[in-house]
């Protein structure tokens, strides 16, 4: 950009220094204050990341819609739902995919964040947070809450959209609830064309447009007298939290394994679709027993269908014990193995030769 | 303060690096590495492109532990007392390390918070952490705007945060024009001349040795030189640092080849 003033390379190094303390000295103990301090610092970036890549945000909640409106919209006639735990009417077939759905949002974030921990590993963002001097463990698990939040942010935002869909609004409701979305969609796809506008511009938009919409959704749920969400979005959160950190864990230590990015296309052939689609986030296990026995075996080894049912039982207030015990355990053996693998001496990354390494 | 002025590892080196060797599979891409980093000076660490000096550095910031021989900084063993070690430790690493789409000082405060510093003082020093570089002004812009000197400025602010008192610098001025150029030299000189930093400066580029640095020469793995410039001139019977090198690593190839 532009060449370095001379007035800028008068003021190099020619300052105070850093703090209070003098340079040299033993650097400070590192009680729990500065643990939660570095936690709190990797979580923030991990969300301020997310919502400042506005693709990754659009793209992020457009792959549940497009499926809960194309795809479970076309499925219903198909398949029938029978009365299964924890449902106890007949539900529509939109309503028996959304737990499904939100493990979609669950599965691709986890997946996403273990491509970033690779790009991070080639660029060397990884490495910076490697040699924070505190427990590696501890800035792993960090990381993986990060990663959890972002997804907790989506499946909430994709729940708000799921609530008003099946208010079934009339008039003016879903025009004024679109309306602000749409225009920022606007705004950014005339800027993608022509590049005008600042980006001070699009950021103060962004809070325009934030600020509207929940003026809309108060004033939709106000005035269409909106009763509360057939699903308990309270309950949820909980089962969305444990399941996130199992396919956290299962991306962080794939994220070791994989040294090319290329490889994130392998990921989705092996890893996405496989569990997604032998699962029971689209079609009930009985169904899949009807047609294939061994196909439901394959189910009901797969973590992620136990993840889904977690889902499930959350959204209605109860607690689907073996599922959560399934899930508890595979996060634990996850989680063991990514801290293996990243840990200096026994990793796997010093056997392969490690980012960068130039060797 | 008593304490600062008489630290417990008080006359330690900054950094030793003693026997180290390392190989991925059959490459030995360090043998028998040793060599020692006193307090307070700009040793440049010498290595063609494959000598080693990455892996190096690797294993100084524990990225993966060293098998055989010791690190120690300021006397700590960074595999024994990891956290002691890093926190004496500021490393600006040759790859980009800094979030582009965030502000710079976004990414200062986020570093500050993986030193568990936070509030006000991660704010007071990130302000001059990006004085001290020059950059004080631009701290609201994202990091995508910078140009490619202004961002390793960034990264050497960012590397300072926490105050270490041994930097290291893996092939900082790669890629930079001239004028970037030597305004890190000078950033990383001054902060050695008034905080008493040690610098770990690894470079392929001859002409950043000043005749007052230390020198380390690795080609290949191994540690050719160890010593002031005076001493490699001296040694080698030649007028240039670049000469000495090339005389030094040319010998060694014949040697290897004989």
């Amino acid at each position: 950009m532009t060449a370095l003033s001379p007035t800028v390379q008068h003021r190099v190094g020619a300052t105070a220094p850093i703090s209070e303390q003098a340079w040299g000295g033993p650097p400070p103990r590192l009680g729990p204050g500065a643990y939660l301090t570095c936690f709190n610092g990797i979580v923030w970036r991990e969300v301020l990341r997310y919502l400042h890549q506005r693709e990754r945000f659009m793209s992020a909640l457009v792959r549940p819609l497009i499926w809960l409106f194309i795809f479970a919209a076309g499925f219903r006639q198909t398949l029938g739902v029978s009365i299964i735990p924890p449902y106890e009417t007949y539900v529509l077939y939109e309503v028996y995919v959304v737990p499904g759905l939100l493990g979609m949002i669950l599965l691709f974030n986890a997946m996403q964040s273990s491509l970033s921990m690779v790009y991070d590993r080639e660029t060397g963002a990884m490495r910076t947070l490697l040699v924070s001097p505190f427990p590696r463990s501890f800035l792993l698990i960090s990381k993986l809450i990060g990663g959890v939040a972002v997804a907790a942010i989506q499946a909430y935002v994709f729940l708000a959209i799921f609530y008003f869909w099946e208010a079934e609004l009339t008039g003016w409701g879903y025009p004024l609830l679109l309306a602000a979305p749409v225009a920022l969609a606007a705004l950014n796809i005339f800027n993608s064309i022509t590049g005008k506008l600042s980006e001070r511009f699009l950021q103060n938009a962004l809070l325009l447009g934030a600020a509207a919409e929940i003026a809309a959704i108060v004033a939709v749920i106000y005035f269409w007298k909106l009763s509360p969400p057939s699903m308990n979005y309270l309950t949820v959160a909980p089962a969305l939290v444990v399941s996130g950190l199992m396919l956290g864990s299962l991306a962080l230590f794939m994220s070791s394994v994989i040294r090319q990015l290329e490889n994130f296309a392998g990921v989705m052939n092996f890893v996405i679709f496989p569990m997604f689609f032998a699962s029971s986030a689209l079609y009930p296990l009985w169904r899949v027993k009807e047609s294939s026995v061994l196909l439901y075996e394959l189910c009901l080894f797969n973590p992620f269908t136990h993840a889904v049912e977690l889902i499930r039982f959350a959204l209605y207030g109860q607690v689907d014990w073996p599922s959560l015990g399934i899930v508890l355990a595979c996060t634990a053996v996850f989680l063991g193995a990514a801290i293996f693998a990243y840990n200096p001496s026994k990793g796997l990354i010093a056997r392969r030769g490690g980012p960068g390494s130039g060797a | 303060m008593t304490e600062t002025a008489n630290p417990p590892e008080a006359g330690t080196p900054a950094l030793v690096v003693n026997n180290v060797s390392h190989s991925f599979g059959d490459n030995k891409a360090l043998n028998d590495v040793s060599l020692e980093i006193p307090r307070g000076r700009f040793v440049v660490l010498l290595g063609l492109n494959g000598a080693g000096k990455s892996t190096l550095f690797a294993l100084i910031t524990r990225l993966y532990d060293n098998v055989t021989g010791e690190i120690r900084i300021f006397g700590h063993d960074i595999r024994r007392r990891a956290m002691a070690a890093l926190q004496r430790l500021g490393v600006v690493f040759q790859s980009r390390t800094l979030d582009l789409d965030l502000t710079l000082k976004q990414n200062l405060l986020y570093h500050c918070a993986l030193h568990g510093i936070r509030g006000r003082e991660a704010r007071k020093r990130t302000e001059r952490a990006l004085e001290i570089v020059g950059l004080a002004d631009r701290a609201k812009e994202k990091v995508r705007n910078l140009s490619g000197g202004q961002a390793r400025r960034v990264e050497i602010a960012r590397s300072l945060l926490h105050q270490p008192s041994l930097l290291l610098l893996d092939e900082p001025t790669v890629g930079l024009d001239i004028g970037s150029r030597e305004s890190v030299v000078n950033i990383v000189r001054s902060l050695v001349e008034k905080e008493g930093l040690a610098v770990l400066w690894a470079t392929h580029l001859f002409d950043e040795v000043r005749p007052t640095d230390l020198v380390v020469v690795l080609h290949k793995g191994r540690v050719l030189f160890n010593g002031s410039v005076p001493e490699l001139l001296a040694q080698t019977q030649t007028q240039s640092v670049s000469d000495a090198f090339r005389k030094l690593t040319g010998n060694r190839t014949e040697e290897l080849a004989a």
